[in-house]
């Protein structure tokens, strides 16, 4: 797997990086040609560049960089309207972009592809806001969906075990495999999501507001969730979120943005360090602060010793 | 060319047997390999997975499952490996995929009850609602100025107005069906002249206000459900009680109201209409002058038959806009909720207007008016 997690080791530390753009995106290119059981080895799973949105005449994003990491968590932070989501949708192609743009493991969504090449979206997970569960199926059904449709030579037996462990594994008591959504609670809809997500051992995993909506309890059960699944199986995680907590919590970097571009991208001490009015404003407001004293406090807490130095 | 995850048997040196993995362990190689290994009998002692990159949960579990049913040794795995089979091992359930499948003569006698149990329900709340609507009507009368007139007003426009264009169209060709269809087996008798007879009746006694309440209730009456329904789910309707404006006041009556006044108003535009239609085809292909078809009408329609058609129309109308409220106020759940309600509002507001279609025309008939 990409990223091993070695217990009692901060499950990734990416490298620092030489700004050589061109050479890179050429390098990114040339591995493009990855085979159905290849795995994605590049540095950067999502290249946008450049990137423009628009609405009729209201821009949304207006030459938008932006590089993720394989192997970290990037929490994406905007105020509401600043098209996080668009972002998103513009990434995993449900949007076209006015210009610019975009690579998913090397290659641009748009690309024809040669029949032995893999699909892109079947090495990405997504995870809408309100779940998408499709309403008719179970939620075991609902995680075999993916599996049928792009690996129809699994057995059914097997795909039956693999509904089953998925829907373990994203945190689901056993009993939930055989609800329909609508039996499900606001917070269990976002694991059977998840579970569906992860149906296909995705390398990319996209989350939209995981925690919206949820309570502090669930919502840190849910956080939790994503940095061990992270770690576990290794995935890239393109996290959309206004939780302050989850930010500091399991994100390892971040990127905001705002005037209709990605004004920066840092770990949190880096940002704060930024004079952004906006940054400014989200991280160290009230509820920054907040987040980061409870953040520091559980760190304490976590190993004593260090907070006597 | 897609990269198969395979296998081969060897024999340990000092006696058992060992399956080596070779290949990607991948949800996208792994299919192939499953299907042999659960084909596998006897023992294995060993599974080697030194030759197997890259491997993921699906390709764990496959291995997995191998060593749970064999009882064989995991040997030459590298950590990830160890950790992802660790992973699905603790994630493994037993648990069905969907819910167990019930006999059809257990589901049959099931949804009848809920459905009889649901009635009895559904009656309380019907009585409940009619209860709220008389309790609000009175107050109105006591007290006009208190009315929702402005809604009323746009409720007017949309059901009435609105709906000119479409139900003009629709009684226009109905008239003309009428009239071609009705002369061509009238030339049979050579009674044509007839031809104005039934155009004329029909469509002033039943055609105009039962099309004009068929479309009103698929129209206006899905509108009603659709828009309160909408209301009850994103809690307005709750936010309107607890400002002290009752709903039915402020949603229902203006509704009921706006539909009760124009249906007989719509009913008797879409018999001219029609008539109109006939008459058209009429000059058309029966050689009857367009003014000698409409003068006609005057002398071979009775006056009750207009009255027929205008005292059906408030009735049909209060049908169909008390089937859109009630419906929409029903709504509880979710947004699929209030497709199903819509579709029921529609239902039973175009059945009842039917049912009662066939009272009135027995009942006119007895009295005298036929």
């Amino acid at each position: 797997m990409k990223a091993p997690h070695i217990p009692g080791l901060p499950p990734h530390q990416p490298k620092p990086l030489t700004h050589n753009e061109p050479r890179v995106l050429h390098k990114v290119e040339h591995r493009a040609r990855l085979k159905e059981h290849e795995l994605y080895q590049g540095e950067y799973p999502i290249v946008i560049e450049g990137l423009v949105n628009r609405f009729g005449t209201q821009v949304v994003h207006d030459n938008l960089s932006l590089k993720v990491r394989r192997g970290e968590i990037l929490g994406v932070v905007g105020g509401s309207g600043s098209g996080k989501s668009v972002l998103m949708r513009s990434i995993i192609g449900l949007q076209m972009p006015a210009a610019g743009k975009i690579l998913v493991f090397g290659r641009s969504i748009e690309d024809h592809h040669e029949e032995s090449e893999i699909d892109i979206r079947s090495r990405w997970g997504v995870l809408f806001q309100g779940g998408a569960l499709f309403s008719t199926l179970t939620v075991g059904e609902n995680v075999e969906v993916p599996l049928r449709e792009f690996y129809p030579e699994i057995e059914e037996e097997l795909r039956h075990e693999i509904a089953r462990y998925k829907v373990r594994l994203s945190g689901l008591p056993e009993e939930a495999t055989s609800k329909f959504p609508s039996q499900l609670s606001g917070g269990m809809v976002k694991r059977a999501g998840l579970a569906r997500a992860l149906s296909l051992d995705p390398e990319l995993l996209f989350l939209d507001e995981p925690t919206a909506g949820l309570d502090p309890i669930g919502a840190a059960a849910f956080d939790k969730l994503t940095r061990e699944l992270t770690d576990i199986l290794g995935l890239t995680v393109f996290l959309i979120t206004h939780d302050l907590d989850t930010l500091h919590e399991i994100c390892d970097r971040v990127a905001v943005i705002a005037d209709r571009t990605i004004i920066a991208v840092g770990t949190i001490p880096e940002l704060m360090a930024s004079d952004h009015p906006w940054i400014q404003e989200y991280f160290n407001g009230p509820r920054g602060r907040a987040a980061l004293a409870s953040q520091e406090l559980a760190k304490a807490m976590d190993s004593p010793e260090e907070s006597l130095d | 060319m897609r990269e198969w995850a395979d296998f081969s048997v060897e024999n340990i040196a000092g006696g058992g047997t060992r399956v080596v993995l070779t290949g990607p362990l991948l949800v996208s190689t792994v299919g192939a390999l499953d299907r042999e290994l659960r084909e596998w009998e006897g023992p294995a002692d060993e599974i080697d997975l030194s030759d197997c990159s890259p491997v993921d949960t699906v390709g764990a579990w496959t291995v997995w499952r191998f060593v749970r049913d064999t009882g064989a040794k995991v040997i030459g795995a590298s950590h990830e490996a160890e950790s992802l089979i660790e992973a699905v091992k603790s994630s493994q359930s037993t648990a069905p995929i969907a819910p167990p499948h019930v006999p059809v003569f257990e589901r049959v006698p099931e949804a009848v009850g809920h459905m009889v149990y649901h009635w009895r329900g559904g009656v309380f709340r019907l009585l409940n609602f009619f209860g709220a609507i008389l309790i609000s009507f009175y107050w109105l009368m006591r007290n006009p100025t208190r009315g929702h007139w402005n809604s009323f007003v746009r409720q007017v426009e949309l059901v009435g107005v609105t709906s000119l264009g479409i139900i003009g169209l629709m009684s226009f060709l109905i008239g003309i069906v009428i009239a071609q269809q009705g002369a061509v087996q009238l030339e049979q008798f050579g009674a044509e002249i007839y031809t104005i007879n039934l155009t004329g009746r029909l469509s002033l006694r039943e055609l105009g206000i039962l099309m004009t309440a068929i479309m009103v209730a698929g129209r206006s009456g899905s509108a009603f459900a659709a828009q309160i329904g909408t209301m009850k789910l994103t809690e307005e309707v709750d936010a309107m009680r607890t400002i002290g404006v009752s709903p039915i006041e402020a949603l229902v009556i203006p509704r009921i109201l706006a539909s009760v006044l124009l249906l007989p108003l719509l009913g008797f535009y879409s018999a001219l209409i029609a008539i109109f239609g006939g008459a058209v085809i009429s000059a058309l292909t029966l050689e009857i002058p367009l003014f000698t078809f409409l003068s006609r009408i005057q002398e071979v329609v009775p006056m009750h038959d207009l009255w027929v058609g205008l005292i059906k129309g408030p009735v049909f109308g209060l049908i169909v806009a008390m089937a859109g409220c009630y419906q929409g106020m029903q709504v509880e759940a979710n947004a699929e909720e209030v497709g199903l309600r819509t579709t029921k509002a529609v239902v039973q507001a175009i059945f009842m207007v039917i049912v009662l279609d066939a009272f009135f025309a027995v009942f006119f008939t007895e009295v005298g008016w036929g």
